[in-house]
């Protein structure tokens, strides 16, 4: 078992293309690292210096991370980590 | 260019006049490939505010859920200014991540006429394009 990531179109470049892609940790940020050994590049566009980047939402099964414990959220086999591109903007 | 029906454009509309002064948002999807809008989702603004729109995460995520499980995907994603013309701002442009999505931006501000707009958003790269709406 391992935990299944899902990847959204803007990202698959770094995936050749694959919709989900699967890795292991225990917490999110380890499996960010994890993903980046086989798809390098990839962590880059989920985080920043300063955490979660906000241009993009992260969801443990069908919870976004901001409201649990974000970077530092457990995670196991079994999960599924979907990533979806925020969708914001302003008149300014 | 984006097609899109009567219909589908007056809800666009319908919805930004009923938000107003809020800016509006929401996304309209149609078969994966098919560059067809064909299912209004009028999606809430989580910042109820005049100069900005966010999706609401957990509303976002069930509506991408149902889209995928449809083998659907966004053909348009919408959203209003309400105070300045219907031309995406920088923060628009930063957020734009759906390169096949036509982006259609309209503008309340006037109270009886509605600016309608679509453009296509690509590494920060914005092309307007001709709308064609059909009866």
């Amino acid at each position: 078992m391992a935990i299944e990531v899902r990847i959204p179109t803007i990202l698959r470049t770094y995936t050749d293309g694959a919709k989900q892609v699967e890795g292991a940790g225990s917490t999110l940020d380890e499996l960010f690292d994890d993903l980046d050994q086989r798809h390098g590049g990839l962590r880059a566009r989920l985080v920043d210096e300063k955490g979660l980047r906000r241009f993009v939402n992260v969801y443990l099964n069908d919870e976004d991370v901001r409201f649990l414990s974000g970077l530092e959220t457990p995670v196991k086999d079994g999960d599924t980590v979907t990533v979806l591109p925020a969708v914001a903007g302003g008149d300014r | 260019m984006l097609t899109i029906s009567r219909e589908l454009h007056d809800k666009i509309v319908a919805h930004a006049r009923a938000d107003h002064p809020d800016e509006a948002c929401g996304v309209i999807a149609g078969p994966a490939g098919s560059d067809r809008p064909e299912r209004f989702i009028a999606m809430a603004n989580a910042e109820r505010s005049p100069t900005f729109y966010r999706f609401d995460s957990a509303e976002q995520f069930r509506v991408w859920r149902d889209m995928d499980d449809n083998d659907e995907e966004p053909i348009v994603i919408y959203h209003s200014h309400t105070a300045t013309d219907a031309y995406p701002s920088r923060t628009d442009i930063s957020y734009a991540s759906e390169p096949q999505a036509h982006y259609v931006l309209v503008s309340t501000r006037d109270g009886n006429e509605t600016e309608f707009r679509s453009y296509r958003i690509e590494e920060g790269k914005v092309t307007e394009e001709p709308v064609s709406v059909v009866e």
